[in-house]
C-alpha cells in the first residue's frame, strides 16, 4: 500500500513540468484566444475593455465561410496525397535491406536539413514562368508557354504535399516496421493476391500509423501561412493568410482571435470525434494501441 | 494416383548454401509425412517451395499429376500452418477462419456454415469473436488450423506448427493433430527438427541432412534400422563404438556327424581398441578393413550382475557402473568399459520386494545380439558434433524471476 501511493506520488512528480508545460504554453493561451474574440478592438491595434460579439458578426461575411472551405479542402487534399505517397514508400522501407533501408531514411530527413523557408522559395524559382521546370514542361509540349503554374492552389497543393511528406511517411513507416510480413505470406497461402493482402492485411496492421499521420499533416496543413502566402495568390488563400493579415496590416487582434479559434474548433472537433470513437470500439485497443 | 505430390530433382540455393540439394520425393495421398532435421537441414525451405514462397533452382513440383512449380502461392491448392501461426491480429477468430473463403467470393450462407463446422471441430464455438491476443497458445494453433482446413486444400504444410507451445499443450496438441488428420483424410506434409513429433504422427518419414533425404522410411524402420551415423544419432539415443570390420564369422554346422564350416557373409567381427571382438550382423556387406561406427541403442543392452551364459552372436563386455539415474518405468545407467561410456536403459517390468538394483560403482555385464547393433559407415566432419554423448536431461525446471511483473 504504501509502496504503490509512493509510485504515485513519484509519477505526479515527473509528469508535473510536463503538466505546467503544456497548461502555462497551450491550454492559457488558447483560451486567451477564445476570450480575446469576445472583445472589442480599439483603433490603435489594442484590446478594448468589456465583452462584444462584433467580431463573430463580422466572421459571418460569406468571405470567410469560403476561405475556411478552401483551407479545410486544401488540407485533406494535401493529406490524401501525402498518405497516398508516403504508404508505398513506408512499405518497400520496411522490406528493404537494413544498410537500404538507413539510406531511404536518410533521403526523407534530408529535406529537413535545409530551411523550409528556402525550399518553399525554391519551388518559387522552378514554377516561375521562366523557371526550370516551366521551361521544361513548355519544351515537353506538356505545358502552353502562357500556362500559369504559380499562384493559384494547384501550386500550394504541390508545395504542401512537398513539405508535409516527411510527416506521412515517418509514422507510416514506423508502423510497417513493426508490421509481420509473415501475416502476407499467410493471406498469399489463403488465395490472397499480391494487392488484396496489402489491402486486407497490410493497411489495417498499420493503421494506428495511417491515423498518425493523418493528424501530423492535416493540423498543420490547416494552420499553413508561408505557403499560400509565397507560392499561392488571391484565388488560394487559407485562413493562415487571413489571420496575418489582420494581425499585421489592419490590427485587429479580436478579429484574428477569432479566425484562429474557429481554427482551433476546426482542429479539435475531428480530433475529439476520433477520440471518442477510439474509445466506444474498446477501451483496451485504444489503450494498447497508444500504448505502442 | 500414388504419388500424390511429388518432388523432382528439386535444388535451392541461397548464395554459395545449398538448401536444398536434387530432392526427390513423393507422398502418398492421405498420407502423413513428415520432414524431420536439424535447423538449417532444407526441410522448411522445401515446404515453402511447396507452398509457393520459394522458387525451386532446379526440379518441379508435381501436385495430383499437374506441375505447379511456377504458380504463385495463392493459386496453389496448399494451405500452411506457419510456426507464428500467422494469425491476422485485426481480425476475430471467426474472421481468420473465413478469409480463405471470402477472398475465394464464396456465397456468405457457405462461409457461415464451413466456419461454424471448423469451429465446431477445434472446439471454439464459444471463443467465435474474440482477437487473436485474447487466446491462449494452444487455441490459436487450432484457430491456425482451422484457417487452413476450411480451403480444403489438397495438402496441409505444418511448419514446426508446436514449436512455440510448452510441453504439456505439446502433447496434447501431438494428440489433436493426429485426430484432425484421421477425420479429414488429407495430405499432411509436417516440417520438424523435434523427433518424438515426427515419429508419433507420421505414415512415413524423410530424415534430412545439409539439404538432401538421409532416409526415408516408416518411423520404425529409420529407429530400428538407421541406414547412417547421422540418422542414429538424431533419432533416438544410441552409443557408438569406432571399430574395423575383421573377417566374416565362420558358421559351424553338424551334419551326419561331419562338421562343416562355411563363412557366414551376414555376420562379421567388429575390432574395438581395448575390447574383445565382436559379433556384427553385417546386412551392408561392409568389407574387410573399413573402418565403421556400431550403433547400439541404450535399451538393446541385458544388464546383470552375472555374466550371461555365453550364445552365438552373444557379445558381452565387463564394465562399471558410472551413474545411475531411476525414471520410474525405467533406469538409466551409464556404464565405463574402456574408453567408452556406455548408456543403458533398463525397462522395469516387474518389481521385487527384495530385489537388489544395481548400484553405483558396481561392476556389471553388458550383452546384446548381434543383430541389435547396427554397422554404419564413418560419419563426415559435420556429424561429428551428434556423436559426443548427449548432455544429462534435466527435468523442467520453473526460472526464478521469469514472468514477474
Amino acid at each position: 500500500m504504501k509502496a504503490g501511493a509512493r509510485t504515485r506520488l513519484a509519477e505526479w512528480l515527473v509528469t508535473l513540468p510536463s503538466f505546467v508545460w503544456l497548461g502555462v504554453l497551450f491550454l492559457v493561451p488558447t483560451v486567451l484566444v477564445f476570450a480575446i474574440t469576445f472583445k472589442p478592438a480599439t483603433p490603435f491595434g489594442g484590446i478594448g475593455e468589456g465583452w462584444t460579439l462584433d467580431t463573430l458578426r463580422t466572421l459571418g461575411n460569406p468571405n470567410y465561410p469560403a476561405i475556411l472551405w478552401r483551407t479545410i479542402r486544401l488540407s485533406m487534399l494535401a493529406t490524401g496525397g501525402c498518405i497516398l505517397l508516403a504508404t508505398p514508400m513506408a512499405y518497400y522501407m520496411a522490406r528493404a535491406g537494413a544498410a537500404w533501408r538507413r539510406w531511404l531514411l536518410l533521403l526523407v530527413v534530408l529535406p529537413f536539413w535545409t530551411s523550409s523557408l528556402v525550399r518553399i522559395f525554391a519551388w518559387k524559382v522552378l514554377l516561375h514562368p521562366e523557371g526550370m521546370l516551366k521551361q521544361a514542361l513548355v519544351w515537353l509540349g506538356l505545358a502552353g508557354p502562357d500556362a500559369m503554374l504559380l499562384y493559384n492552389e494547384n501550386a500550394v497543393l504541390l508545395v504542401m504535399v512537398y513539405t508535409e511528406l516527411p510527416f506521412a511517411i515517418l509514422p507510416i513507416y514506423a508502423a510497417a516496421e513493426k508490421f509481420d510480413f509473415r501475416l502476407i505470406e499467410a493471406a498469399k497461402d489463403l488465395g490472397a493476391s499480391s494487392f488484396r493482402a496489402f489491402r486486407s492485411v497490410f493497411l489495417p496492421g498499420i493503421r494506428v500509423g495511417l491515423l498518425t499521420a493523418f493528424l501530423m499533416v492535416f493540423i498543420p496543413s490547416l494552420g499553413s501561412y508561408v505557403i499560400p502566402d509565397i507560392v499561392g495568390g488571391p484565388t488560394s488563400e487559407m485562413v493562415g493568410n487571413k489571420i496575418a493579415q489582420r494581425t499585421f496590416v489592419d490590427r485587429n487582434l479580436p478579429h484574428a482571435a477569432g479566425l484562429s479559434a474557429i481554427l482551433a474548433v476546426a482542429v479539435l472537433a475531428p480530433l475529439l470525434a476520433i477520440a471518442s470513437l477510439r474509445r466506444r470500439e474498446s477501451p483496451r485497443d485504444a489503450l494498447r494501441e497508444e500504448g505502442v | 494416383m500414388s504419388d500424390f505430390l511429388q518432388f523432382e530433382d528439386v535444388s535451392k540455393h541461397y548464395g554459395a548454401v545449398k538448401a536444398v540439394d536434387h530432392v526427390s520425393l513423393s507422398v502418398k495421398q492421405g498420407e502423413f509425412f513428415s520432414l524431420l532435421g536439424p535447423s538449417g537441414c532444407g526441410k522448411t525451405t522445401l515446404l515453402r517451395i511447396l507452398a509457393g514462397f520459394e522458387q525451386p533452382d532446379t526440379g518441379r513440383v508435381l501436385l495430383g499429376g499437374e506441375d505447379v512449380t511456377d504458380l504463385p502461392p495463392y493459386e496453389r491448392k496448399v494451405n500452411t500452418i506457419f510456426q507464428s501461426y500467422a494469425l491476422f491480429p485485426h481480425l476475430s477468430v471467426w474472421d481468420n477462419i473465413a478469409f480463405g473463403l471470402k477472398v475465394a467470393k464464396r456465397p456468405k450462407k457457405e462461409i457461415q456454415s464451413e466456419v461454424e463446422a471448423m469451429l465446431a471441430l477445434i472446439q471454439m464455438e464459444d471463443q467465435a469473436w474474440k482477437k487473436p491476443d485474447q487466446i491462449s497458445g494452444g487455441q490459436k494453433q487450432r484457430v491456425a488450423i482451422a484457417r487452413a482446413l476450411v480451403n480444403k486444400p489438397r495438402v496441409l504444410l505444418l511448419d514446426e506448427p508446436l514449436a512455440a507451445l510448452d510441453l504439456k499443450l505439446r502433447q496434447r496438441m501431438l494428440i489433436e493433430l493426429d485426430l484432425i488428420h484421421d477425420e479429414v483424410g488429407i495430405t499432411f506434409l509436417y516440417v520438424t527438427h523435434d523427433q518424438g513429433e515426427a515419429m508419433s504422427l507420421s505414415d512415413r518419414i524423410a530424415v534430412m541432412q545439409a539439404g538432401k533425404i538421409e532416409q526415408l522410411g516408416t518411423p520404425a524402420e529409420i529407429y530400428e534400422a538407421p541406414r547412417s551415423s547421422f540418422v542414429a544419432a538424431f533419432i533416438g539415443d544410441t552409443n557408438f563404438f569406432d571399430g574395423v570390420v575383421a573377417e566374416p564369422l565362420e558358421q559351424h554346422t553338424v551334419l551326419d556327424g561331419l562338421l562343416s564350416v562355411a563363412v557366414d557373409k551376414d555376420y562379421s567381427r567388429l575390432k574395438i581398441e581395448d575390447f574383445p571382438d565382436l559379433e556384427c550382423f553385417n546386412d551392408k556387406q561392409i568389407r574387410q578393413g573399413e573402418h565403421v561406427f556400431l550403433s547400439i541403442r541404450p535399451e538393446k543392452f541385458r544388464i546383470s550382475r552375472e555374466k550371461p551364459e555365453g550364445r552365438p552372436h552373444l557379445n558381452i563386455l565387463e564394465g562399471g557402473v558410472e551413474d545411475v539415474i531411476y525414471l520410474g518405468s525405467q533406469t538409466k545407467y551409464w556404464v565405463r568399459v574402456g574408453d567408452y561410456r556406455i548408456s543403458v536403459i533398463r525397462q522395469h517390468s516387474r518389481y521385487l520386494l527384495d530385489e537388489k538394483p544395481i548400484r553405483w560403482n558396481e561392476r556389471v555385464w553388458l550383452s546384446w545380439h548381434a543383430d541389435d547393433g547396427f554397422m554404419l559407415e564413418k560419419y563426415s566432419e559435420q556429424d561429428e558434433a551428434l556423436l559426443q554423448p548427449p548432455p544429462e536431461e534435466v527435468g523442467e525446471t520453473s526460472e526464478p524471476g521469469a514472468g514477474a511483473s
